[in-house]
């Protein structure tokens, strides 16, 4: 059957896009507020000064001058990424993982192809001119520190950095996904590109199945690694730096990316004002009533540390994925 | 709660809306289907006569009470006579003046009236005639007459059929044939006719008029005997005693009075001629519109001059394009490039028709991104680029028209006006979505957005809606309370119902 029944989603409490508009973006997240999270270089300054884990800033291109500083910028660095500050879904980065051994002037990147500054430099005049800045309008390029992912997703990754997205409703973490990059997705990790999304039982920080283009999958396609049962590192960690994005954007609906670096641990990729919402087909449940459920217990003076408790009290897998067989 | 604000705005501008549209269309006639047209006669009565060495004055009975009629306009043509109109005792009169004039003279009065079922007799009952005074031996021919029609009748109709039945005997007895002899017209027939009916207490007048027909020159009035029955005028054919009135009969005056006198004047003249015209339904319905005063024609689209008229009949119809794209991407969920460059690409379609505009779209969208791909290896800046890409696309217009010219193709020449901007921000737009999101998303993208201009341009170009639109413009209130329903509609999408399927039953 192509179609579901509308009755049997609203059953299953599957937020829509249209709902998640209307009710919680245009009541939850003024759009004053925006700039906080659509521009990149503002997010980090943020979370800097709430004292969260971000990426380190290597340098800012704010105009097609400071293009040509470039090389100076990353003379010291080995890897960085290329990112528009006002980019939206994954579009215009550029994951360089190193440089060519015998030309120091030819990058490579993630998906291990070479190419050359000039070529790095025609994208960053891109961006600055606004190819995949939300409005169109002028933007800023970030080049900052290529994060050196955890190996505990090393199998469940095809180049790329995966990334957990949680989803902070009125500060209470609701919901989680773990993204794995594919072949497909060209080492990003955003579900509409062909990235694998992975539900995330939020009380054991533990994978569920998975999803591909809106379907569930149980392996990741590429490497064919089991999706389920993977524990992610420093959970605890993650849900409370997710919950505290409430105290630095104020967004009411929020989407917290994290990554985990292998040595300096969980840090706050970016943050998203207008979160998708596959993570409901990842997770193999609707958001309403996680919704419903924080409402309930809403608590204006609670602190980020209590809300992510709650979190993980209130919202365990209600499947449990067997994995020992 | 501001649902209920909205609920309550959208109720109020559709009200709004559709009291006006009813108002129109019911009570000012407002056609709602396209190219009605009305027949509209134009009845020109010229009286010609030899003027006399004093001053003239003309006096022409002219049309007040036409049932199954309704005026649309009346004027008068005549050189240096001063004009007016006056009610007299057998209707409108109108009357012409001049202190002097030389020759042969013409007068003409013209009257355009248009069939309408609903307009009837809105005459005054009028009181029982007094007893006619009728010399001998015509006196006891009456009484004879009436005393016996009355027995063999049972009401004033009866009464009218029975006695002219007798009058119009063949082998008439002598008291009928008495009172004929002295009528040698149809006009003085009816003229006795209401003077026996007068001695039965039964008000009858001669009603006097014109049978339309497509074109009539030189048209006889013809002379109708009408009677009232205490509720309602009532008409009969003086010769058959039939009653009814002959089809598209236009009542001219009534009464015995002469249809026209001049003073000062000699060898007067009238003649009648009829000539049939269609009119736009529209104007019509306007020209009564104003004459009754409504005040909202003074807003209608159709007193703008035509050329702006033209551009107003396609931008209307942007807000219904607005709709089908709130429904095709809010409620369907159809991925399209841009908010309503779909609309904007179906305002093409029109210059192009359909399947041309559609294989125009494509060709030029294929050629512009190969172009784009190719000045992408140039490393060029996102204005100066995207300039260039629009250059190209005009140029690519250009060929294109000058190819098809050669081949005979008149299709490719109306390509000049596609708006090349919107083609080269399509192709901008998705050269970008094809190089982040891969030539698949492009694609969808591209092809939804064809699929929403097709639809919108289906729409948009039905002939029935352009005009309903175009003559109730108030519709929009409509079309926006839809609209603002629709923006808190928060239901799932369509596509939604298949992309969320496996959480189904869950």
């Amino acid at each position: 059957m192509m179609f579901a029944n509308p009755g049997q989603l609203r059953q299953a409490g599957v937020l829509g896009v249209n709902e998640r508009n209307a009710e919680f973006i245009m009541r939850l997240n003024p759009r004053r507020l925006y700039p906080r999270v659509d521009d990149k270089a503002i997010t980090k300054e943020l979370a800097l000064q709430a004292g969260m884990a971000v990426p380190e800033l290597y340098g800012i291109i704010g105009n097609q001058g400071e293009v040509k500083t470039f090389p100076d910028i990353v003379a010291e660095r080995e890897s960085f990424v290329v990112k528009p500050a006002q980019g939206s879904g994954g579009d215009g980065i550029l994951v360089v993982t190193g440089r060519s051994q015998r030309k120091r002037d030819a990058f490579r990147l993630a998906s291990g192809v070479l190419v050359s500054r000039g070529e790095i430099e025609h994208h960053l005049s891109n961006i600055v001119g606004g190819q995949y800045s939300l409005s169109g309008g002028r933007d800023k390029a970030l080049i900052e520190y290529c994060v050196n992912f955890d190996p505990v997703f090393a199998e469940l990754s095809y180049q790329g950095v995966p990334d957990v997205r949680v989803i902070v409703y009125r500060g209470y973490p609701a919901m989680a996904m773990v993204r794995l990059p594919t072949r497909a997705s060209d080492g990003k990790a955003n579900l509409h590109q062909g990235a694998v999304g992975a539900g995330v039982d939020m009380s054991l920080g533990q994978t569920l199945t998975g999803v591909l283009d809106n379907e569930v999958v149980d392996e990741h396609p590429d490497t064919g690694a089991l999706v389920a049962g993977l524990q992610i590192p420093h959970w605890d960690f993650i849900l409370e730096t997710a919950a505290r994005g409430f105290e630095v954007t104020e967004l009411g609906y929020l989407g917290v990316d994290m990554v985990i670096d292998k040595d300096l641990g969980p840090m706050i990729l970016e943050m998203n004002a207008r979160p998708g919402l596959n993570i409901q087909i990842a997770n193999g449940e609707g958001l309403a009533g996680r919704i419903a459920c924080i409402d309930d217990i809403y608590d204006a003076d609670a602190a980020p540390e209590q809300r992510a408790r709650i979190a993980r009290r209130e919202f365990a897998a209600e499947r449990q994925t067997s994995i020992d067989f | 709660m501001k649902q209920k604000y909205v609920y309550a705005l959208a109720a109020f501008l559709a009200v709004v809306g559709l009291s006006v549209f009813y108002y129109k269309w019911q009570v000012l006639d407002f056609p709602a289907t396209r190219d009605q047209e009305t027949s509209v006669w134009t009845i020109e009565s010229s009286i010609s006569f030899d003027s006399g060495p004093g001053s003239i004055k003309v006096n022409l009975l002219i049309p007040t009470l036409t049932p199954g009629f309704r005026m649309l306009n009346e004027n008068s043509v005549s050189r240096g006579y001063g004009f007016s109109l006056n009610y007299g005792s057998g209707g409108r009169e109108a009357q012409w003046a001049i202190r002097r004039a030389d020759g042969p003279q013409t007068i003409y009065y013209r009257i355009s009236v248009y069939e309408d079922p609903g307009v009837d007799q809105s005459d005054t009952t009028p009181p029982f005639p007094p007893p006619p005074v009728i010399n001998e031996p015509f006196r006891t021919a009456v009484d004879v007459i009436v005393a016996e029609v009355n027995e063999h009748s049972a009401d004033t109709a009866s009464f009218t059929a029975e006695l002219l039945r007798r009058m119009n005997d063949p082998s008439p007895d002598p008291n009928v044939q008495l009172l004929v002899a002295n009528a040698a017209t149809r006009a003085e027939f009816v003229d006795s006719l209401t003077t026996i009916l007068a001695s039965a207490r039964i008000p009858a007048r001669a009603v006097h008029g014109l049978e339309l027909q497509a074109r009539l020159r030189n048209a006889e009035p013809v002379t109708w005997l009408e009677i009232h029955d205490g509720d309602t005028w009532r008409f009969f054919d003086p010769m058959s005693g039939e009653e009814s009135l002959p089809e598209r009969f236009l009542v001219w005056w009534r009464g015995n009075e002469p249809l026209v006198s001049v003073e000062g004047g000699s060898n007067v003249q009238v003649t009648f001629s009829v000539q049939e015209n269609h009119l736009d339904a529209v104007m019509i319905a306007e020209t009564q519109a104003a004459q009754q005063g409504a005040s909202i024609i003074d807003f209608s689209l159709y007193s703008l001059p035509i050329q702006t008229q033209a551009v107003y009949s396609v931008l209307l119809m942007i807000p219904i394009g607005a709709l089908i794209m709130v429904v095709l991407r809010n409620m369907v969920g159809i991925d399209a490039f841009g908010t309503f460059m779909p609309v904007l690409i179906a305002l093409a379609f029109r210059e192009t028709k359909l399947f041309w505009g559609v294989v125009l779209f494509s060709v030029l969208v294929a050629l512009g991104l190969s172009i784009r791909f190719l000045l992408e290896r140039l490393r060029l800046l996102l204005v100066p680029r995207l300039s260039a890409v629009l250059i190209v696309v005009v140029m690519l217009m250009l060929l294109i028209s000058l190819m098809s010219h050669r081949l005979g193709l008149e299709t490719g020449l109306s390509v000049a006006l596609f708006p090349m901007v919107i083609i080269a921000m399509t192709i901008e737009r998705m050269s970008v979505v094809w190089e982040e999101r891969g030539a698949a998303d492009a694609m969808r993208a591209g092809f939804g957005s064809l699929v929403v201009a097709v639809i919108a341009y289906a729409a948009m170009g039905w002939p029935w809606l352009e005009h309903l639109i175009f003559t109730f413009p108030e519709l929009l209130l409509v079309v926006l309370a839809l609209v603002l329903l629709a923006g808190r509609y928060t239901g799932y999408r369509l596509l939604e119902l298949s992309r969320f399927k496996a959480l189904a039953g869950q």
